[in-house]
C-alpha cells in the first residue's frame, strides 16, 4: 500500500508436516483434510487426490498446470460440487453431504476465479451480505427494523474499516458494477472476510491485477495470516507463490504430484515437467523486449 | 364523438378493482423478478387460484367472505412449493418454461368438466359476492358519483376492499424489500453462488420470494372476483403478460412501479379500448367497424412492451443509473 512503502518479509511458517516431504505428507495440525476424493465428469477423471492434508494458520497455495483440477477441488471442498467418492473434512467435521451454503458458515468461505461481485448492489450492500448473523435475514424479522437496526449498525462499520483497508471505503456507496476488474477482486476478498471465516479459499486471486494492486493484495493475504486465518490459494505467479506461500501443493491431471515448501517443491523434476517448464529460469522480458527500468536502488 | 365522455371513462379506471388486481399481481412479480430473478411466466395461475379459491369457498363450502377470501392464498402457498420444490435449484429459465406450463394446466383443470360441479367449467362461477360479501357492505345503499368515479354502494365497496389490501400489500413488500431480507433476495438475482458462498441459504430465500409474490398474485385474483363472476377464460397466458408488461412500463425492481405501470397500462388499454371504436364509428379508421377498432388496442399494447424494452428498460421508477450496468 501506498502509506507503508516498505514491503515486510513474510515470516515463513515451518516444520508442519510430519515424517518426509511427499505428496500427502499428514500435517502437525491439518485444518482441511481431503481422502480418496474423486471426481468424475463421464470419462474424464477431473480430480483424483489420494490424502491431502492443509495446515492450520499458513499460507497454502495450489499450483499446476491448466486443467490439473484445481478449480474442480475448490468446489469440492466447498460443497459446489460434490465427490463420487471420498471422505474431506473440516476441523474435524465431514463436509460429505453438506451444502455450500452450510460449509461457508462453518467457517469457510471461497472466492471465485471468475469475479462475483453483486454488480447492481452497492459495495456497501455486498460487504453486508457477507455478514454471517444478521437476524433481519429471516423473513419474520425483517418486519421489525427494532430487532436488526442496531447489528446493522454493527455491520456497516465492520465493513467500513475492511473497506478501508482495501482502499475502497471512497467507492461504498456506488453499484459494485461500477468498480475495475482489479477493484472487484479486492470487494470479493474483503466480503469474505467480513465473516471472520477460519480458511480462506483464494482462487486466483492475482489474476489480471496490475503489480501495484498484486503487492497490496499479498500484503492482505499476508495479513490474513497474521489474524491467525488460514489461507488456500490457487496462482498461476511463481513469483507470488515463492514469496509468501508457506507450503505449495502441487495438482497434475487431478492427482497431487508433490507438495512441500515453495523452496523445494519448485526444484522438484516432476514438478518442473509437469508446470514450471524447464526454462523457468529465462526471464523471456528479454526475449519480448521488455524495457528495462533504472535501479533505483532499494531492489534486491 | 364524445371525447370527454371516453377521457371521462378512462380516469374511472383509475380506481376500478381491475386495477387494484393488477397492481397486486405486478407487485407480486416486482418481487419474484424485480427483487429475486425469478422468472414466473404463469402469474395467470396465482391469480385464478386466488379468484376461485374465493368463490369456491363460498359457493362450495358456504365459508363466510372473509374466511373464503383465505382460500386463495393457501392455495397460491401451495402452488408455489409445488413450483419451486423441483425448478428452483436449476437456472433460472426453467422456472419460466414451467410456469408457463403449469398455469395452462391450472387453467384446464378449471375449465374441464370433470370438477364442473365445484369450478363450473366453462361457465365459470357467479353469485359468490351476492351470498356473503354484499351483506358485508357498511356503505348505505345508494349511487355515489365523484367526478369521473361512480358507483352504487356496491362498487364502492368492492373498490374500498381492494383498496385496502393493495396498501397493506405495498406495505408488505416495501418493508421486505428494504430489510437485510431483501438485500440477500436482490444478491441472489445478481449471482446464486456468490450468495452461497457467503452461508446463504439461496433454495430457502427464492422459496419465500416465491410464496410471498404468488400469495400476491392470489390477492390479485381475489379482487377481481370481488368484482365480477370467475371465469376461466379471464385467466389466460395473455393477463401473464399484460402483468409483465405493466410491471416493465413502471420498473421491475421497484415498489411503487408496478402500482404507476398498472394504473398507466390499464387506463391507456381502457383509452385505446374505448377511443377506437368512438373513431370507427365516425368513419375515421379507413372502414374498420368498432368491434374490429376494439381489437386495435392488443396490437398496440404489444407495441408498448416492445417500446418499453427498447427505450426504458428500467421502467418509470427504475433506477437510470442501473442501466449503465446491464450486461
Amino acid at each position: 500500500m501506498s502509506s507503508n512503502p516498505a514491503s515486510p518479509t513474510p515470516v515463513k511458517s515451518t516444520g508442519m508436516h510430519v515424517g518426509t516431504i511427499r505428496a500427502g505428507v499428514a500435517k502437525k495440525d491439518p485444518i482441511l483434510i481431503a481422502d480418496g476424493v474423486r471426481r468424475q465428469f463421464g470419462g474424464l477423471v477431473a480430480v483424483d487426490v489420494e490424502h491431502v492434508e492443509i495446515p492450520r494458520n499458513a499460507i497454502t497455495a495450489l499450483i499446476g498446470p491448466n486443467g490439473a483440477g484445481k478449480t474442480t477441488f475448490f468446489n469440492l471442498l466447498t460443497g459446489f460440487d460434490q465427490p463420487n467418492e471420498g471422505k474431506w473434512s473440516f476441523n474435524g467435521k465431514s463436509l460429505a453431504g453438506v451444502s455450500a451454503y452450510k460449509v461457508a458458515r462453518m467457517g469457510l468461505i471461497r472466492t471465485f476465479q471468475l469475479t462475483k461481485a453483486l454488480s447492481l448492489l452497492s459495495v456497501m450492500d455486498n460487504m453486508k451480505l457477507g455478514s454471517p448473523d444478521q437476524k433481519g435475514e429471516k423473513l419474520w424479522a425483517s418486519f421489525f427494523p427494532v430487532l436488526w437496526k442496531k447489528k446493522e449498525i454493527e455491520i456497516e462499520t465492520q465493513a467500513l474499516n475492511l473497506l478501508k483497508r482495501f482502499n475502497l471505503d471512497t467507492k461504498q456507496s456506488e453499484y459494485a458494477a461500477s468498480l475495475s476488474g482489479g477493484q472487484r477482486k479486492l470487494l470479493e476478498m474483503a466480503r469474505a472476510l467480513m465473516s471472520k471465516p477460519e480458511l480462506v479459499m483464494l482462487d486466483e486471486p492475482m489474476a489480471g491485477v496490475n503489480p501495484a494492486l498484486t503487492q497490496s493484495l499479498l500484503e492482505h493475504i499476508l495479513n490474513l495470516k497474521s489474524a491467525g486465518m488460514t489461507v488456500l490459494f490457487v496462482e498461476h505467479d511463481m513469483h507470488m507463490v515463492r514469496h509468501i506461500a508457506d507450503w505449495v501443493i502441487v495438482m497434475a491431471e487431478g492427482k497431487v504430484v508433490a507438495e512441500g515448501p515453495p523452496g523445494e517443491v519448485m526444484k522438484n523434476p516432476a514438478v518442473i515437467d509437469a508446470y514450471l517448464g524447464s526454462h523457468q529460469e529465462i526471464d523471456l522480458g528479454t526475449i519480448t523486449g521488455r524495457i528495462s527500468i533504472p535501479k533505483s536502488g532499494k531492489e534486491k | 364523438m364524445d371525447f370527454l365522455g371516453v377521457l371521462n371513462s378512462t380516469i374511472g379506471f383509475v380506481l376500478d378493482p381491475v386495477t387494484f388486481a393488477f397492481s397486486l399481481a405486478a407487485l407480486g412479480l416486482a418481487l419474484h423478478f424485480g427483487f429475486a430473478g425469478l422468472l414466473n411466466m404463469g402469474m395467470a395461475a396465482f391469480m385464478a387460484l386466488g379468484a376461485y379459491g374465493y368463490a369456491i369457498g363460498i359457493l362450495t363450502f358456504g365459508l363466510p367472505w372473509y374466511l373464503a377470501a383465505l382460500l386463495g392464498p393457501l392455495a397460491a402457498v401451495i402452488f408455489a412449493i409445488i413450483l419451486g420444490v423441483p425448478t428452483l435449484r436449476l437456472r433460472g429459465d426453467y422456472l419460466a418454461i414451467v410456469t408457463i406450463a403449469a398455469a395452462e394446466i391450472m387453467r384446464l383443470l378449471f375449465l374441464t368438466t370433470t370438477f364442473g360441479p365445484v369450478t363450473g367449467s366453462a361457465d365459470g362461477l357467479s353469485g359468490h359476492n351476492s351470498a356473503t360479501f354484499w351483506a358485508a357492505n357498511p356503505i348505505a345503499e345508494g349511487q355515489y358519483d365523484f367526478g369521473p368515479f361512480r358507483g352504487t354502494e356496491l362498487d364502492w365497496w368492492v373498490r374500498l376492499v381492494g383498496f385496502g389490501i393493495l396498501c397493506v400489500a405495498v406495505v408488505v413488500v416495501w418493508l421486505l424489500v428494504n430489510s437485510p431480507w431483501g438485500r440477500v433476495l436482490k444478491g441472489i438475482r445478481e449471482d446464486e453462488d456468490a450468495l452461497r458462498s457467503l452461508g446463504k441459504n439461496v433454495f430457502a430465500f427464492k422459496m419465500q420470494a416465491l410464496i410471498i409474490g404468488g400469495i400476491l398474485g392470489s390477492l390479485g385474483g381475489l379482487v377481481l372476483a370481488m368484482g365480477q363472476n370467475v371465469n376461466p377464460n379471464q385467466y389466460v397466458t395473455s393477463i401473464t403478460f399484460y402483468i409483465w408488461t405493466a410491471l416493465l412500463l413502471g420498473g421491475a425492481a421497484t415498489v411503487f412501479g408496478p402500482l404507476a405501470g398498472s394504473i398507466i397500462f390499464w387506463t391507456i388499454q381502457a383509452f385505446i379500448g374505448l377511443l377506437m371504436p368512438a373513431l370507427a364509428s365516425e368513419g375515421l379508421l379507413f372502414g374498420l367497424s368498432s368491434i374490429q377498432a376494439a381489437q386495435i388496442k392488443f396490437i398496440l399494447v404489444g407495441l408498448a412492451l416492445v417500446l418499453i424494452v427498447v427505450f426504458r428498460p428500467q421502467g418509470i421508477f427504475g433506477n437510470k443509473k442501473e442501466l449503465t450496468f446491464v450486461k
